[in-house]
């Protein structure tokens, strides 16, 4: 018993110290720490730690130093990864970007419809991404699908599947995933453009400027931080892309579609390298953090993101 | 005269590139359609058009082949239990940064600490969280996906729900602690009832999260009486390779729920799932 309140004095200082409010606002959010400490913030830091060790998940962890990341950048597999995650970062940037600024930009000038097409639109984006590749995994299947129709009119050359060739299937993958995903950028740059000061476009009309003026001189001026943000959540979200090139190709044929998280993935849970996939996450979260403090430089310095 | 022929003409342009677009994808959803009534013996001879002859038993095979009852019930369950165990948490962390402590540091360092997470990509954290999962024998088991699916979900919903909070008048809390409410009562008597549309908007969010998610899903669930849909749909396409009738079936018995919601609460679903976009 004594031992207990020798022990606990230390608490009872600190508990008086803290104000009566104080304390309880941080038993309120006690349980969401707790969960995501758990989940998120304790797994990531040893996924930093385990990154220098040569671990397989059960046996010793003996400390490696940098060999993990030096395997890596000799490793044929990772680099191919790297630069598709490279292209699919660019191709994401500048279609659906380009899609989107286009569709949201035509909305904004017709009042018919527009509820429709909106939700058209948007409606791929709610749609699970096993339920979306089954749709183009047929359209896209070497016999049944589009390439059974080509077939049929006679269009012999394109009745093959872009899925399974090995120039196309990156850019195949990287289509199905940006097919669900524009009509989200829709919403965002036409929400943005309905908060432009209407008394622009009057003045724009009567100056009688074309419809690409108005957009070039109005409009996109107006939607630029919303634009950079939508740039900002296309560079971080490319990195850790998953789910379409597990479902629809698993990386292959011969790794032509191979992207780092998938890479990370079959590391982790099928050869169960836990060091070499550690390294690769951090180095994934290195690149994302390099990214957002590239954006949040950007902001201090006075651009308007 | 003149101005309005412009307009019109430019209407009709703007509908003929919006309608253009808006095929792309309403053309390939109706593929899917079109397939999950076909009968087998079709798909040779009529791959993208509507079936001759409709098959709507295939629905009814899906089901029973591929257990969907069970399968439903399993997503249905991860959902709820999210639900509960998400918006529980979440809204006591937002009560705590909106109300009770709206300007200390804990404030701040909790909202950049969720920022942060929120910015995670999960490949970082999903081995250790695997093998931690394994220790504590919640591999495999519905609550070990709740949990996680629940912090997953928890910075978003904390921000969104914050927000909100953060706007109900000061006054009526005042009010209530005149009249000797304590905390606990200031939260579930009167933040809580104050707050419905913006769990409205948040449990839309997260429901269709979870009724979704994959990576997580197919990583930590292997026993298959506790597979959700999308899990049994990926193993569903591989083993039924060919047999595009039945999985078009399965795959529209997924998205039907999350279309009804999504047709009846189009502007929340909407609000919610570009909020983070607004707030930068």
């Amino acid at each position: 018993m004594e031992e207990w309140s020798r022990s606990a004095a230390p608490f009872i200082v600190l508990m008086k110290n803290l104000s009566n409010k104080e304390m309880t606002s941080w038993i309120f959010l006690a349980p969401v720490l707790f969960i995501h400490l758990l989940v998120v913030a304790i797994p990531s830091l040893s996924s930093l730690a385990l990154c220098f060790t040569d671990w397989n998940g059960f046996g010793k962890i003996n400390f490696v130093g940098f060999e993990n990341f030096l395997e890596l950048f000799d490793d044929r597999v990772f680099k191919k990864a790297v630069t598709h995650n490279l292209i699919w970062t660019g191709l994401f940037l500048t279609v659906p970007i380009a899609l989107a600024l286009l569709a949201a930009f035509l909305l904004t000038g017709v009042k018919r419809f527009q509820m429709f097409y909106r939700f058209v639109f948007f409606f791929p984006y709610i749609l699970a991404s096993i339920v979306n590749c089954l749709i183009w995994k047929y359209l896209f299947h070497p016999i049944h699908g589009l390439a059974a129709f080509f077939k049929d009119i006679g269009w012999e050359s394109l009745a093959t599947s872009p899925l399974t060739t090995k120039e196309t299937s990156l850019y195949a993958v990287a289509f199905v995933d940006g097919w669900h995903f524009w009509g989200f950028l829709v919403v965002i740059y036409i929400t943005a453009m309905y908060q432009v000061d209407e008394s622009l476009y009057e003045a724009a009309d009567i100056e009688g400027a074309s419809k690409w003026q108005t957009f070039r001189y109005v409009t996109f001026p107006s939607i630029r931080p919303m634009f950079l943000f939508s740039f900002l959540i296309i560079i971080i979200w490319s990195v850790p892309a998953f789910d379409y090139v597990y479902i629809l190709t698993s990386g292959g044929p011969a790794y032509s579609s191979e992207v780092v998280a998938n890479f990370m993935y079959f590391e982790a849970f099928r050869n169960m390298n836990v060091g070499y996939a550690s390294a690769v996450g951090a180095l994934m979260f290195v690149y994302v953090f390099t990214i957002l403090g590239f954006f949040w430089t950007l902001r201090k310095l006075g651009w308007e993101i | 005269m003149r101005i309005s022929e412009n307009k019109l003409r430019g209407a009709v342009s703007n509908h003929i590139i919006l309608m253009v677009l808006a095929l792309t994808i309403i053309l390939p959803i109706m593929v899917l359609v079109f397939n999950s009534i076909k009968p087998d013996e079709e798909f040779g001879i009529n791959p993208l058009g509507f079936p001759e002859k409709v098959r709507v038993m295939n629905y009814y095979d899906a089901f029973v082949i591929g257990n969907y009852a069970q399968v439903m019930m399993n997503s249905l369950l991860l959902v709820t239990g999210t639900l509960i165990m998400c918006l529980t948490f979440s809204s006591m962390a937002a009560f705590s940064l909106a109300v009770l402590n709206p300007n200390g540091k804990a404030t701040i360092l909790i909202g950049i600490y969720l920022l942060v997470g929120l910015s995670i990509p999960a490949q970082l954290f999903i081995l250790p969280l695997f093998i931690i999962w394994k220790n504590l024998h919640l591999n495999n088991t519905v609550i070990g996906l709740i949990l996680i699916y629940s912090a997953l979900n928890a910075p978003f919903a904390v921000f969104l729900i914050r927000s909100y909070m953060v706007q109900l008048p000061r006054e009526l809390f005042e009010a209530a602690i005149v009249e000797g409410a304590s905390t606990f009562q200031l939260f579930t008597r009167v933040a809580l009832p104050l707050s419905w549309p913006v769990f409205l908007t948040t449990g839309l969010v997260v429901s269709l999260a979870v009724w979704n998610e994959f990576l997580f899903a197919v990583t930590f669930i292997h026993n298959e009486e506790f597979k959700p849909i999308s899990t049994i749909l990926y193993s569903f396409q591989n083993r039924r390779e060919e047999n595009y009738a039945l999985i078009s079936a399965a795959s529209i018995m997924m998205a039907a729920p999350l279309a009804i919601l999504f047709i009846l609460f189009q502007r929340n679903f909407i609000a919610g799932l570009t909020s983070g976009g607004t707030k930068g």
